[in-house]
């Protein structure tokens, strides 16, 4: 177990560097000059724009940017934004909202999911089963901004419930649409997941020797059914924390979410070069963290994997 | 009459004599897509404390459904009972409700499966599996359900238990895994034992061993067995009788020993000639022509009629019932029926 823990540590270094090379890369090389267009409709001073560009270090090759840029990530630098206002700044008020919304959803999909994948699952072909798939079908189908423009119609502007927008992007009970909305592809697939596991386990082998022994119905599902299903379920929901931390753009975006989905489309329309490359360094570094959490959490759920 | 009998019949309020399992006229079939799968038809068998039963039949035999439905553990739907008593102790547990039903399961009546790695819970320790017979039926506390469950696989003879009680299934070996399912067969002490080719997944090594364990904690603890089987080596030092099924009947019951010496159905007949011998080396093995049939369309007559050498017109017509079987001068051999209408001119073949 030790070793096993210590390999997969090792093996995200280089995925690490890897990513986080290949998004500064990509971000710098962009076309277009992002310091000429701070300057907007008016003509830049030549001199200005070298001597921005010698404070954040565009004049130097990009090995050497990325070097440095390294460096003072190490020492918990995330560099400073064209505006000037610190990177880290920027991210302290944008990630607060996006793990609340994030949490909220992440709530939503694991208990609905869960439930409507049992339901569906423990009576295959039954009258809620059929509903399950047709339903989750339907969502998996729907892109989520229709999702999203079907909610604010109707909760929003038909019953009135809530507003359109998010007034308050730290007032966690105006973040539930917008959860429900970002939730509801994953839970889709979290009831679909559940409901084919629980499908295969029911025919295995171990689940006749557990009627064999006569044990309750309630523990046979229980203890020896949903212990053995949940493994994959598991697994997806922990990837897709990973995944929702990196806030929705698309989500966050129509429901004016101020979090860090928002923060890096603006930073990626202006070419905020400092502020893209900062955010998305976070969220690999959140991603690598999450998978590992999720190999580990497999390796408690499955003793053959743990001893493997 | 035994002490187990003596047993039972105290635990039953009245005495009770009767056999410990009687199936009567059993009936199973299998609703599918292309029809109804008729798997058993109309089955009879019964055992006693301390007694073995080899129940001996091809796949598709129907000797492993009656043996779930005995066990109560068959999928309903798609199987269903059209017919047929299964009286444990006299009474007919068809007619239990679901509570009754599961109590007599593992406490009672116990199985054993083929494949001990699949049939035993992957994901959780041997010695969990073990002690749950002691917390579901006795309501005991972990602590102790664990202590019970060392105990147990002391008495199947796993080396270090102590220490290998939290370990999983796939740690231990085929013949220990083995070892694990009967040790929670037996965990409640049932009166029955039910063990669906206990020794199939195993190396003949092992074979031997388990069969004999399972031979002797059955006479320890004088319980009826059940061995469903389709090899006949396994099955001849330890049954006491043998019961052989085809398209879901019983064709032949015979104590064991008389069986093997003078069958009296082709099929038996076909079953025994098809083991390989060692004077036989060098002659193609022999095999019973043609395949058993479809359970969705079972041929008019006897089943066995299409592959029969000894068939005539009436086998195609006529089912056979299960004949006593007796010998030329008319003396009957105890135990002994067939259901081939030949079954005198079968007994002489040699």
């Amino acid at each position: 177990m030790g070793s096993y823990v210590l390999r997969r540590v090792l093996q995200m270094i280089p995925v690490f560097f890897g990513t986080t090379l290949l998004i500064f890369v990509m971000v710098y090389t962009l076309p277009g000059d992002p310091v000429t267009a701070l300057f907007g409709e008016k003509a830049a001073d030549p001199a200005v724009v070298a001597s921005i560009k010698h404070k954040y270090f565009l004049d130097q090759p990009l090995w050497k940017q990325y070097l440095h840029y390294m460096g003072n990530l190490f020492q918990g630098d995330f560099g400073t934004s064209f505006t000037g206002r610190p990177v880290s700044d920027i991210m302290a008020g944008a990630f607060p909202v996006t793990i609340r919304l994030a949490l909220l959803a992440f709530v939503f999909e694991m208990i609905l999911g869960l439930a409507l994948g049992m339901l569906s699952g423990l009576r295959r072909g039954s009258v809620q089963d059929t509903l399950v798939l047709v339903l989750t079908l339907m969502v998996i189908s729907i892109p989520v901004f229709v999702l999203a423009y079907i909610a604010q119609t109707v909760f929003a502007t038909n019953l009135g419930w809530v507003t359109p927008t998010v007034q308050d992007s730290y007032d966690l009970s105006q973040l539930v649409l917008p959860a429900v909305v970002l939730g509801s592809l994953s839970l889709a697939y979290v009831a679909r997941l559940t409901r084919t596991s629980i499908g295969e386990n029911l025919r295995a082998d171990y689940m006749r020797t557990a009627v064999a022994k006569g044990l309750p119905r309630r523990t046979i599902v229980l203890r020896h059914l949903l212990r053995n299903s949940l493994i994959p379920v598991i697994t997806f929901l922990g990837t897709d924390l990973g995944a929702l931390m990196g806030g929705a753009i698309v989500t966050e975006g129509i429901f004016n979410v101020q979090g860090i989905g928002n923060v890096l489309y603006r930073a990626i329309n202006t070419k905020e070069g400092p502020t893209v490359v900062g955010i998305v360094t976070v969220l690999v570094i959140i991603y690598l963290v999450a998978s590992l959490l999720v190999d580990l959490l497999y390796a408690v759920l499955d003793p053959r994997i743990r001893y493997a | 009459m035994n002490t187990a009998v003596d047993r039972t019949g105290r635990e039953a309020g009245t005495p009770y004599q009767g056999p410990l399992l009687d199936v009567r006229d059993l009936h199973v079939e299998f609703v599918t897509r292309d029809g109804v799968a008729r798997a058993v038809n109309g089955v009879n068998y019964s055992v006693r404390a301390g007694e073995t039963l080899a129940v001996l039949g091809e796949s598709g035999s129907g000797k492993s459904v009656t043996a779930q439905a005995v066990m109560g553990i068959l999928d309903m739907p798609p199987a269903r009972i059209p017919r047929g008593e299964i009286r444990f102790r006299g009474r007919d547990m068809l007619k239990m409700g679901k509570d009754e039903r599961r109590r007599i399961r593992g406490r009672k009546i116990a199985m054993i499966f083929q494949d001990a790695l699949s049939a035993l819970n992957p994901v959780l320790s041997v010695g969990f599996q073990l002690g749950e017979m002691f917390r579901a039926h006795h309501g005991v506390s972990r602590a102790e359900a664990r202590t019970k469950a060392v105990e147990l696989m002391e008495r199947v003879r796993i080396p270090a238990a102590k220490e290998r009680v939290n370990d999983y299934p796939h740690q231990f070996s085929g013949g220990m895994r083995q070892r694990i399912m009967i040790a929670m067969a037996l965990a409640l002490e049932p009166d029955l034992i039910i063990a669906d080719e206990p020794t199939t997944a195993l190396d003949v090594t092992v074979q031997a061993q388990v069969m004999d364990l399972l031979a002797e904690l059955q006479a320890e603890y004088n319980m009826g067995l059940i061995l469903i089987t389709h090899d006949l080596g396994v099955v001849a030092d330890v049954a006491d009788k043998i019961a052989v099924m085809y398209a879901g009947r019983i064709v032949e019951t015979a104590p064991v020993h008389e069986l093997y010496a003078r069958p009296a159905h082709p099929y038996t007949r076909g079953l025994l000639d098809s083991i390989p011998r060692l004077d036989q080396k060098g002659q193609e093995l022999y095999a019973i022509k043609g395949l058993p049939p479809n359970l969705l369309r079972i041929p008019p007559g006897c089943a066995f009629n299409p592959r029969c050498p000894r068939a005539q017109d009436v086998c195609r017509a006529e089912v056979p019932e299960l004949f006593p079987v007796a010998e030329d001068d008319g003396t009957p051999l105890e135990g002994r029926r067939s259901a081939c209408f030949f079954w005198k001119e079968t007994l002489h073949d040699r």
